[in-house]
């Protein structure tokens, strides 16, 4: 569904993705793990659209996403709860979820939002509150739900776990995990290894712009290097 | 009592001009928190595009058209050429250009146009209706309905139109606007197309009792934005309150102290504002949490 090619991309004269490739098949939660300052966000930027790529390619559907530009990306499928959540704080719950849904006005939308409520009944409760005011779960949540209204078929998810206590963490994973059964196909990025790796298919480790490690979940979970080095065993 | 009904009568179109003025102010800074100091010359472009319009033959509803739609064009042009070229670079960057247009945009008027002070005829006649002992022209009316037939419909654009939020949801946070598939650039060409007619709408109507020429914009400018920053910069119904407010008190500090100091009051208010109340009457506290 999602191949990526030699993927690189630099800030300025420094290149930070040295040549990255993977790919995400329909219906899988692919995982990359690695540390912070790995280029794990800067990645999920590049499939985005939004971090500007020097070079490789990325295929999404049977089509070169390289020359779409970020905005139209939702339109072909490819939906991204980016790293620090980036909600509309000035905007209610509910707008936020309406925005996610900006490409629709069918009467579907009335219904993915009672379903995005489902999956996170807090939101429900506060949706006529301003969403600067939720707590980072509850942030983080609204992110999650937004990109989910905007119907993708692969979800790009950064960093969902990063700053929350530990049973919000878990909520989030099961949702994630959940997401299977909706036909939306992850990647996952993430420091948190055992987590993320607890609930994808397969994964990759990345380190320093590079990926140095693949195989599925139930492989580098067994890895004595990654023990070592990630999960902290 | 009569003196002071009069008072608040031509205060209150001043200041319907100049909530005109504020709420493009609003509708701009709305979509990128830029302040664009052109916006007084969208004013005097909508002013004296219907003068020459109208002298060249064309009936004056037909002229008014041509002026709304030509500036709106020129406020599209502004965003492409020098707003968008400029993305990236800091906020204070950007209202300098702005600053530097409203200058081009200036001094181009004099040349396309001319230095004289027009006005074309009143839109309903010239005689004057009684108040309340006070006399108020039929054309002041013009304006006052104009600002709040503009403020309503913006009102319903910004929150019962999808399109309307994702102007609000761009101001807020661009990359997220992007990843929803909210075309940010088309967002800001919207928002000065909008911010550019309104403007010159302000001139069309208040050009047959001010007069214009070509450089009644960066008054128009100042006042507009001492109103803005009064109701509260980013608030539509700010603008509304802010721009009458203004007004008032400028015409009254006029009638019952001296018309010497009529442009003191907007500066003055300015000052208070920065000083006592940055948020402004209606601005939003900052609600964000990290």
């Amino acid at each position: 569904m999602l191949t990526v090619e030699g993927l690189r991309s630099r800030y300025g004269r420094i290149e930070v993705l040295h040549g990255i490739d993977l790919h995400v098949d329909s219906g899988e939660i692919v995982t990359v793990v690695g540390a912070n300052g790995a280029g794990k966000t800067t990645l999920l930027r590049c499939l985005s659209g939004v971090q500007p790529v020097s070079g490789g390619s990325i295929t999404f559907r049977g089509e070169v996403l390289t020359p779409v530009p970020a905005y139209k990306r939702l339109r072909r499928g490819l939906a991204q709860s980016p790293e620090g959540r980036q909600i509309f704080t000035n905007l209610t719950v509910e707008e936020n979820l309406r925005l996610g849904a900006f490409l629709f006005s069918d009467d579907r939308v009335d219904r993915d939002m009672e379903d995005a409520f489902q999956m996170f009944p807090i939101l429900k409760e506060k949706r006529n509150l301003a969403a600067g005011g939720l707590s980072g779960g509850q942030q983080q949540m609204l992110a999650m739900a937004r990109a989910l209204m905007g119907r993708p078929s692969c979800l790009l998810l950064d960093e969902p776990s990063m700053g929350l206590a530990p049973i919000i963490v878990q909520q989030i994973f099961d949702v994630v995990k959940g997401l299977k059964a909706l036909n939306v196909t992850v990647l996952l990025v993430e420091q948190n290894a055992f987590g993320a790796l607890k609930i994808a298919d397969r994964g990759y480790v990345m380190e320093t712009g590079h990926i140095t490690m693949e195989g599925t979940a139930a492989e580098l979970i067994a890895d004595p290097r990654i023990r070592e080095a990630y999960l902290g065993i | 009592m009569s003196e002071l009904m009069q008072f608040l009568l031509s205060g209150a179109t001043v200041g319907a001009v100049y909530a005109l003025v504020a709420l493009g102010f609003t509708i701009i800074y709305n979509a990128s928190d830029v302040v664009n100091f052109a916006q007084g010359e969208f004013v005097m472009l909508g002013g004296m595009t219907t003068v020459f319009a109208h002298a060249a033959g064309l009936p004056l509803p037909l002229a008014a058209l041509v002026a709304v739609v030509a500036t709106s064009a020129l406020g599209v042009a502004l965003n492409k050429l020098a707003i968008e070229p400029a993305r990236g670079a800091p906020v204070v960057s950007l209202i300098i250009i702005t600053i530097g247009a409203s200058i081009f945009i200036r001094g181009a008027a004099q040349l396309v146009f001319d230095k004289q002070i027009h006005r074309f005829p009143a839109f309903t006649g010239d005689d004057p209706l009684h108040i309340l002992g006070a006399t108020i022209l039929p054309q002041s009316l013009w304006v006052i309905g104009g600002a709040l037939v503009v403020f309503v419909a913006l009102w319903l654009f910004f929150t019962r139109t999808l399109t309307g939020r994702a102007v609000l949801a761009t101001s807020n946070n661009r990359l997220a606007a992007q990843l929803v598939g909210i075309n940010t650039n088309w967002v800001m060409t919207l928002s000065f197309a909008l911010s550019a007619g309104i403007g010159a709408l302000a001139g069309v109507l208040v050009t047959p009792i001010t007069m214009t020429s070509y450089d009644v914009g960066i008054a128009l400018a100042l006042k507009g934005f001492a109103a803005a920053m009064l109701g509260g910069m980013g608030n539509p119904k700010g603008a509304l309150v802010g721009g009458i407010l203004l007004g008032l008190l400028e015409s009254l500090t006029a009638g019952y102290l001296s018309s010497t100091y009529k442009d003191a009051a907007a500066f003055i208010v300015i000052l208070g504002v920065l000083f006592f109340m940055p948020q402004g009457l209606f601005g939003r506290k900052s609600t964000d949490r990290v």
